[in-house]
């Protein structure tokens, strides 16, 4: 079994639409688009962009299981049993405690759980609260099992939920071996994006030939390499800027990293999204479709060879 | 007056949209001083492409990490016990610190008995600051390549630079809705939120909205690519009444001149009359009155 995580730096670049485009390949072998990879390849999909997660809207999951997630903690003070000393509020690094007219409280959104108060308050009027952060559901697709999240807005530890969601799709797919875990990854190059890269075979990264996007793909290749993770290149929107496209495959040669696809800008993507549909199952025969069903056929074989690895 | 530029989801214009902002404000300073501009998405950081700074002043960002001095220290454990991370570990006669899982909160110094424990800065990032175009100030965070935290850098961003009283600062923050982007909004007099009309950008504009709401900012909506998808976000925006103040319509020179990394506003000059008129519509929205100033 394979795990491919797919990454972009910047956000918008067309993660998830690849995503989904992929997840329909691998589950009819590339037919509609008039190409047929060899053997089928069995996959499950993790939607590890906890916080904005899209990939549902296109897969039409029946939800199987709902799970809490627990996020963490956040401090609560006793009123009746505190002393108003302000040993909290004076110690607590993060500014989550304050005091009006005497009453301390704690609020929970700046709170980064640590417990200091708790541990220091010489009342013992603070107590740890585990809170709900989130759900992650157990889904069955379209095109195979699906695991994917809902951290609730203005909430922490994306990360650890990232790895929850990874791992339960990780069980699965050795439990019933299947080929390969595609991880649909979050943008940046923090927390979450560390999450989704552990234990990942192979970085797809989603590049866009714009400032910004080649910009972000340099730090999102720099990040996959710290970890010592192979990476491959998609470039999407080439058409917007051929330069960028040049500056990308340049880049991409220096590093000695495969550029595995190169995808045109088109509306229909946008179309295919209102439908509610990957863009390959919308519109098989469109240079988009086409293109991203040659990009899939790379993929695999990049994985499959550990050609970049 | 401070206005976070947020969005949900990822590359529906928050850069383009923020910069161009600023820059029009600085054509014609509204309230007398030039802005400036903070750039929050330390995983990302795109606005310099666009505004062109000189960055003259550094600082390298920290988290406080434990240090144990291993001739004072028992290995009684209560520093591993109080760490909610476990940061730190007490095998035997070994204390090990793992820097990457410290949240740098000081729980294990105070609660050590022997007073074994001090702290240095590891260091995960840097702040960088200079003028910028047409008199911006500019400065941005930047995450170490492999750091996992990007609050802190925002954290010490926001508070680094003085500002004028009457200065507008523009922040630039992440896409998402959790702790990064919670950072950048909160003490915000406005959330503009940048969205696109399709299923993806008012999945992501609904949480974002959520977000300031929890934060209880008022919010402002810019539709970016107006004309792709479909009216979702038109009608979410109208349910939940949430104002439109700007739309920027599907346009190929546009998006041509973004990726070369030019500014809205040199692309199409009429913007800079469009940007300062949605400036107008924020501090109708915050309840500033134009020239007085006072909350209303």
């Amino acid at each position: 079994m394979k795990q491919i995580v797919i990454l972009s730096g910047k956000g918008g670049t067309g993660k998830t639409s690849v995503t989904a485009a992929f997840a329909h390949l691998a589950a009819t072998n590339g037919e509609p688009c008039g190409m047929s990879v060899d053997g089928s390849t069995r996959t499950v999909l993790v939607d590890a962009d906890v916080d904005a997660s899209n990939l549902e809207l296109v897969l039409s999951p029946q939800v199987l299981e709902t799970h809490a997630f627990q996020g963490g903690q956040v401090a609560v003070i006793e009123p009746a049993l505190c002393e108003e000393c302000g040993v909290c509020a004076e110690l607590c690094r993060f500014d989550a405690i304050s005091a009006q007219g005497g009453i301390y409280t704690v609020d929970p959104i700046a709170c980064e759980g640590c417990a200091l108060c708790f541990f220091q308050c010489p009342a013992g009027a603070i107590q740890m609260e585990e809170q709900q952060a989130g759900e992650w559901f157990h889904s069955q697709s379209r095109y195979g099992p699906l695991f994917h999240a809902a951290l609730w807005p203005a909430q922490e530890n994306s990360g650890k939920l990232v790895t929850l969601v990874k791992q339960q799709g990780r069980l699965l797919a050795m439990d019933e071996a299947f080929d390969l875990v595609l991880v649909d990854g979050p943008p940046g190059i923090g927390c979450p994006v560390i999450s989704a890269v552990s234990g990942a075979d192979l970085a797809l990264i989603v590049a866009e030939p714009t400032a910004a996007g080649i910009h972000d793909m340099e730090r999102v290749l720099a990040t996959t390499a710290h970890f010592h993770v192979a990476a491959v290149v998609c470039i999407n929107k080439t058409d917007l800027y051929p330069e960028g496209v040049a500056e990308i495959k340049a880049y991409c040669a220096r590093k000695g990293l495969p550029v595995i696809g190169e995808l045109p800008f088109d509306t229909v993507v946008t179309e295919a999204m209102v439908q509610g549909q990957p863009v390959t199952a919308y519109r098989p025969n469109s240079p988009i479709s086409q293109a991203l069903c040659a990009a899939w056929g790379r993929l695999l074989a990049a994985v499959e060879d550990g050609e970049a690895l | 007056m401070k206005i976070t530029v947020a969005s949900g989801k990822g590359g529906t214009g928050k850069t383009t949209v923020a910069t161009s902002l600023a820059l029009s404000l600085a054509v014609e300073p509204a309230d007398g001083a030039r802005p400036l501009f903070l750039d929050c998405d330390v995983e990302a950081p795109n606005a310099h492409l666009f505004l062109d700074p000189s960055l003259e002043q550094r600082q390298e960002v920290g988290l406080l990490v434990p240090r144990v001095d291993e001739a004072k220290c028992t290995y009684c454990g209560r520093c591993a016990e109080v760490c909610q991370w476990h940061a730190v570990a007490v095998v035997g006669e070994k204390v090990l610190v793992f820097p990457q899982l410290c949240h740098g909160c000081g729980s294990c110094t105070l609660a050590c008995p022997e007073e074994a424990i001090s702290e240095i800065p590891n260091p995960i990032g840097v702040i960088e600051a200079g003028p910028a175009r047409d008199g911006i100030t500019f400065a941005r965070g930047v995450l170490n390549i492999g750091e996992p935290m990007a609050v802190p850098i925002i954290r010490q961003l926001k508070k680094w630079l003085p500002t004028q009283p009457d200065q507008t600062v523009i922040l630039d923050a992440s896409p998402g809705t959790t702790c990064p982007v919670v950072e950048s909004m909160r003490d915000a007099d406005l959330v503009l939120l940048v969205t696109e009309p399709t299923p993806f950008g008012l999945h992501d504009l609904r949480l974002a909205a959520q977000v300031a709401q929890e934060l209880d900012i008022p919010v402002g909506v810019v539709i970016n690519r107006d004309g792709v998808g479909d009216s979702g976000v038109d009608d979410y925006c109208r349910e939940a009444g949430l104002p439109i103040l700007m739309r920027i319509p599907l346009d190929q020179h546009i998006a041509e001149g973004i990726a070369r990394g030019t500014p809205l506003i040199d692309i199409r000059p009429a913007y800079v009359r469009r940007f300062q008129d949605l400036y107008a519509g924020i501090l109708e929205r915050v309840g500033v009155a134009r020239n007085g100033g006072s909350t209303v």
